[in-house]
């Protein structure tokens, strides 16, 4: 392979983690307390308010059922108004970060609640109040269920990612189909299904690792 | 006495059986109580289609402060719910709960959380962090007050020695027994320095000999510290190890309240007896129940149970049964046990001879004080 597709193929590299890093921080940054929030607010939970969940709950299935290209497009006005332009890498973080949030909210919810309800009540029993209770018990009992959603949030956008070349987002999707596809280079395509193949490995172990490693539950296995 | 079962019939005349009337100790009656529970009731609402529950109705008395106070019931008896009012994790539907002066049932926000510091609780499935170690798990409470972190790491230290586990201080809940686990449960709710200590069935998860010693460590702290300790359970053998009151819960209501050692030596109420019965057994040895026959088989024995209570009670009944009646009498049973100082227990006694004899010897047990029962012939 010549030096020219190498550098294409390191440039679509560093365009996709680009874009996946940030959509994911981002991602994160809203999806986390939006998923505590949807764990917690049900009727009788620490933050109850019954109402603004169910229609939180709706919002976050109807972006979750939009296919993401749709979604791309159908955004590109916000886009625009957000990154200030709705082509390039930088444009495609928004459409990313906006289907990675209700994505990671729903994968943060189901990590909270799966924190035994009895450790609530014992720190409600010492007078821990409610955001105590989230930012002391929640969050580090479900530390390693959190670290998996994050990785699997990550290994989906990096899926996602490919399809943002719809807008000029570059990225290594989009090098596959320019040059893979309507090229006809199957050693391109190739070189980018073994570098993305790579990518999701490293990410998926780094996430097993670190999930392991605050997982203080099965010490002894 | 005619006063007396005067209040008994106006008591079944309204309904309410005549235990709950005598036995509890109205709470303004009681200067020196920790808790006290006025008028309280709690109901749950029906909800998404079940229907609603009376946990509790009617509950008035005060547990004494310094006292360890078993409250025992079967369970949906409401022992949960009840021991939930004391820190306020519930608030009654009607009445009003007093801990240490202060209506807890009244306090909410901020209030209610400064309040809950002086009350510890211990869990039946501990209910630690798993994500951090013995002794993070016991500064939880003390992070939650406030307090700076050399203060913190000095308590946790002291707390870890009162508790017996100073060698576990890294160790994360997975590498400790269910034991030492609980015993990390005890420091956490000790640390704040509340003057309550609630149990909700702290060692039913543990096996006998782990609870002896847990049983063991909350009366050394309610010696040392003057906590007082309220001990949810379903497991008379607790009560009896532990507590010096009780409070017999059923179906939402205190049917007997008072010293363990009164309330067992003459339980009134048939849960009660049905409790004490689990100490004590009240059924014969298999061996010796398949062989008991209705009508006296020629040189048979006729069998006697008498019930022992009090102290000191049932060690020479034997001995002067057989002497003063002239009777070769026969142990074919003895169960006795100790609760709060007192015995408790049955022996079953083969007693030879005809009729006159049985009838001598029950006049003279009903004479000297002990209940009863023939229960029929061996061979």
């Amino acid at each position: 392979m010549s030096p020219e597709l190498m550098n294409l193929i390191i440039q679509a590299t560093f365009e996709s983690l680009y874009m996946v890093g940030i959509a994911a921080l981002l991602g994160t940054v809203f999806g986390l307390p939006l998923g505590v929030f949807l764990a917690t607010s049900r009727k009788g939970e620490l933050f109850a308010a019954p109402i603004v969940n169910r229609v939180l709950g709706i919002v976050v299935n109807a972006t979750r059922s939009t296919p993401f290209i749709i979604l791309v497009v159908a955004i590109i006005p916000f886009t625009r108004l957000v990154a200030g332009t709705s082509i390039g890498s930088t444009a495609a973080i928004v459409p990313l970060t906006i289907a990675s949030t209700p994505f990671i909210a729903r994968l943060v919810e189901a990590a909270i609640r799966e924190v035994d309800g009895g450790l609530i009540e014992t720190a409600s029993s010492f007078g821990a109040s409610p955001l105590q209770i989230v930012f002391k018990v929640l969050i580090p009992e479900a530390l390693p269920g959190l670290l998996l959603a994050l990785t699997l949030a990550v290994v989906s956008l990096l899926g996602y990612s490919a399809m943002v070349g719809a807008v000029g987002g570059g990225g290594l999707g989009d090098l596959g189909i320019r040059y893979g596809y309507q090229r006809f280079m199957p050693e391109m395509m190739l070189a980018v299904v073994v570098v993305l193949i790579a990518l999701v490995q490293i990410v998926q172990s780094a996430g097993d690792y670190l999930a392991r490693r605050v997982n203080r539950r099965l010490r002894h296995r | 006495m005619k006063a007396a079962s005067m209040n008994a019939h106006q008591s079944l005349a309204i309904g309410r059986p005549i235990e709950t009337l005598e036995a509890i100790s109205p709470a303004s009656a009681e200067p020196d109580a920790m808790v006290r529970f006025a008028g309280i009731s709690k109901t749950y609402p029906a909800y998404r289609g079940k229907p609603g529950v009376n946990a509790l109705q009617d509950i008035d008395f005060a547990i004494r402060r310094g006292s360890i106070t078993g409250v025992i019931g079967r369970s949906g008896a409401g022992k949960s719910s009840l021991v939930r009012l004391i820190n306020g994790l519930e608030k009654p539907t009607t009445g009003r709960v007093i801990v240490d002066g202060r209506d807890i049932s009244a306090l909410a926000g901020r209030e209610l959380r400064l309040a809950q510091r002086s009350i510890g609780m211990i869990f039946q499935h501990f209910n630690l962090l798993s994500s951090r170690t013995a002794a993070d798990n016991i500064a939880l409470p003390l992070e939650i007050a406030g307090w700076t972190k050399t203060d913190i790491k000095a308590r946790v230290t002291d707390l870890l020695a009162l508790v017996g586990i100073a060698d576990k201080h890294d160790r994360y809940p997975s590498e400790l027994s269910g034991g030492q686990k609980q015993r990390v449960g005890i420091a956490r709710a000790l640390a704040t320095r509340p003057s309550v200590l609630l149990s909700d069935e702290a060692t039913s998860a543990l096996d006998p000999q782990t609870t002896r010693a847990i049983l063991d460590l909350l009366a050394n702290i309610n010696r040392e510290l003057g906590v007082t300790i309220v001990l949810i359970t379903h497991e008379m053998s607790v009560v009896r190890q532990l507590a010096k009151e009780v409070v017999v819960l059923d179906a939402g209501r205190v049917v007997e309240s008072g010293h363990v050692a009164d309330i067992f030596t003459h339980p009134r109420h048939p849960i009660t007896q049905s409790f004490l019965a689990e100490v004590i057994g009240d059924s014969l040895p298999v061996s010796l129940a398949s062989r008991i026959v209705s009508k006296q088989p020629a040189g048979g024995q006729a069998v006697i149970r008498i019930q022992v209570r009090g102290a000191g009670a049932g060690e020479t009944v034997v001995a002067r049964l057989a002497r003063e009646l002239g009777l070769d009498v026969a142990l074919l049973s003895a169960r006795i046990d100790e609760i709060g100082g007192q015995h408790v227990g049955s022996l079953t006694l083969g007693i030879p001879g005809g009729e006159d004899a049985v009838t001598r010897t029950l006049a003279w047990l009903s004479q000297d004080q002990f209940p009863a029962e023939r229960l029929g012939y061996v061979a």
